[in-house]
């Protein structure tokens, strides 16, 4: 994938699997292709007040907003940590608030040898004046997109939002501004209210659905930028089985994140892992890098 | 942390709205009074975390209060019902530092994990007393669990109905303690911060996501940096708390 080799498409998704370390102490992570960690900016944030999470059927809504310990140290001592549990290229998302902190994250951890891509998310429902804001325009997409890619070598795959009026020309506006790859989706907006002090459950009130219920849209939306754009997409969203990677494959994902299933069963993405043998064997595909958009 | 499935031996109503379930499984994760167990009850999306009561090998034992669906659900599981849970989460109290006569608070459903923790502190030959505090006289549980223990055991309610009128900081005005652990409302675990003289541990409540420190959906800011109350706690010490309320 844009120079990166995965072992397999297995990739837990940023802010459901932390740094890497925690689910290190449960399973060998090795086993899975790569993994992308928590989003990170250019200053250390907390992050939104509590209340932060919801339930929903088949999901859940969850308003963290980005809390990270920032860029430096994010190098300085989660990189480290990292390697000590994780032998393979990790995936580093970044986020900003203007296009000066995209560079100066991205610009950092281009020097950093254990990340092997950079995943720009361009999509946080959850903070205001940045995140998803890039993610809703063409033209914020694209200036993102040209700003990093002028300051790393690395492949850069653009975390786009399902929040929009059509998907398909925010990733076609990122591969004409030199985008290597798309990620997507990110959560869908999402609230739930509290019957009984008839208030939103989350104090920032709307947040990011996560989870199994949003599946059929990720995959939809994955199918309908394969056939617009040329570059490798990874395809997210409520994925929490062997099928559901091949599902996502088959509408042309090249690789899968799995995020919400994470956080209900810690094993989750090792299962998926283990799982994919029989899943292969049970319709009949012999590699999965041959299945790629093989739905259309 | 483990991943365990426990089977329910028993579950029961002990007051209004109030159950006790007894699980038994691997309980080898569960490693200090004041952890939890995550519970996936289903068809609900997120698990359910649940501090633990009692816990000895094989067995362990939640007090729970149905306050939604999932909850409600729970109180209607019967024997031999299996459970997928995670079992012991969370830094639980620490029992090192009490001092020879510990005072453990409770207030309604924050009781349970201060079972465990009494029990605990009687094995390593303290002095303990408990206050529990109930909003009336039907609301009381767990009484005699604490003194078949040897804790001197005293309730306070808030409408009189039984015990000490009041609330737990009036039945603490003329003690003399060591030390002091609680677990319950925000609001009374402040109001016991400002009117307590020695240090003490209070156990935290936050809406969860995974429960095990991945997702930072119950961070919580303190005088040391943000904390997850779900791995990190739910256990913090007096001295570090940044109160909100």
């Amino acid at each position: 994938m844009s120079g990166l080799k995965l072992d397999n498409p297995v990739i837990p998704a940023s802010g459901t699997f932390g740094f890497g370390y925690e689910f290190a102490q449960l399973y060998d992570i090795n086993i899975l292709g790569s993994f992308s960690f928590k989003g990170t900016t250019k200053e250390p944030r907390f992050g939104n007040p509590t209340p932060r999470i919801a339930e929903c059927t088949s999901g859940m809504i969850n308003s963290v907003g980005l809390q990270n310990p920032g860029i430096d140290k994010v190098i300085s001592e989660e990189l480290p940590k990292m390697k000590k549990c994780f032998n393979k290229k990790v995936i580093a998302n970044i986020s900003g608030f203007s296009v000066d902190e995209y560079v100066y994250t991205c610009e950092k951890i281009d020097k950093e040898e254990q990340v092997g891509l950079i995943e720009v998310n361009i999509s946080c429902p959850n903070v205001h004046g940045g995140g998803m804001s890039f993610g809703t325009s063409c033209e914020a997409a694209a200036e993102v997109t040209k700003a990093v890619k002028s300051v790393t070598a690395k492949p850069v795959y653009i975390k786009l939002s399902p929040n929009v009026t059509d998907i398909v020309k925010i990733a076609e506006a990122c591969e004409n501004a030199g985008a290597d790859g798309i990620s997507m989706i990110n959560t869908l907006m999402g609230m739930r209210i509290d019957l009984k002090t008839k208030k939103p459950v989350v104090a920032n009130k709307s947040g990011g659905f996560s989870g199994p219920a949003i599946f059929p849209v990720a995959v939809s939306m994955v199918y309908r930028v394969y056939e617009a754009v040329d570059i490798p997409i990874i395809g997210m969203g409520g994925v929490a089985s062997p099928e559901n990677v091949i599902e996502m494959m088959l509408a042309g994902a090249s690789a899968v994140e799995v995020g919400a299933a994470n956080l209900i069963d810690p094993f989750a993405s090792k299962k998926i892992v283990e799982g994919l043998p029989d899943a292969m064997k049970k319709y009949g595909i012999n590699n999965l890098k041959d299945i790629t958009g093989g739905a259309h | 942390m483990k991943n365990v499935i426990y089977t329910v031996v028993s579950n029961e109503r002990l007051a209004e709205n109030v159950y006790k379930m007894i699980l038994s499984g691997d309980t080898s994760a569960v490693t200090a009074p004041g952890q939890f167990i995550n519970i996936k009850v289903e068809p609900f999306y997120l698990r359910r975390p649940i501090s633990v009561f009692d816990c000895e090998d094989g067995r362990l034992s939640i007090i729970y209060k149905v306050v939604g669906a999932g909850t409600e659900k729970m109180s209607k599981m019967e024997k031999g019902t299996e459970l997928d849970c995670l079992s012991g989460l969370g830094n639980g109290f620490d029992i090192s530092v009490s001092g020879e006569n510990p005072v453990v608070i409770g207030g309604g459903a924050g009781v349970p994990p201060l079972y465990y923790l009494a029990k605990k502190l009687i094995q390593n030959g303290k002095t303990v007393t408990a206050v529990l505090g109930f909003n009336k006289a039907d609301e009381i549980f767990a009484k005699e669990d604490f003194e078949k223990l040897g804790v001197k055991t005293v309730i306070t309610t808030a409408d009189g109905s039984y015990g000490i009128k009041g609330f737990v900081t009036d039945a603490l005005k003329n003690m003399d303690y060591s030390y002091f652990y609680a677990c319950g409302p925000e609001p009374m675990l402040k109001a016991l911060c400002d009117k307590t003289k020695t240090s003490g541990q209070l156990s935290f409540e936050e809406r969860m996501g995974c429960g095990f420190g991945a997702c930072m959906g119950c961070s919580c800011e303190t005088k040391y940096g943000s904390k997850r109350i779900c791995r990190d706690g739910p256990v913090l010490v007096k001295e570090e708390i940044v109160w909100k309320i």
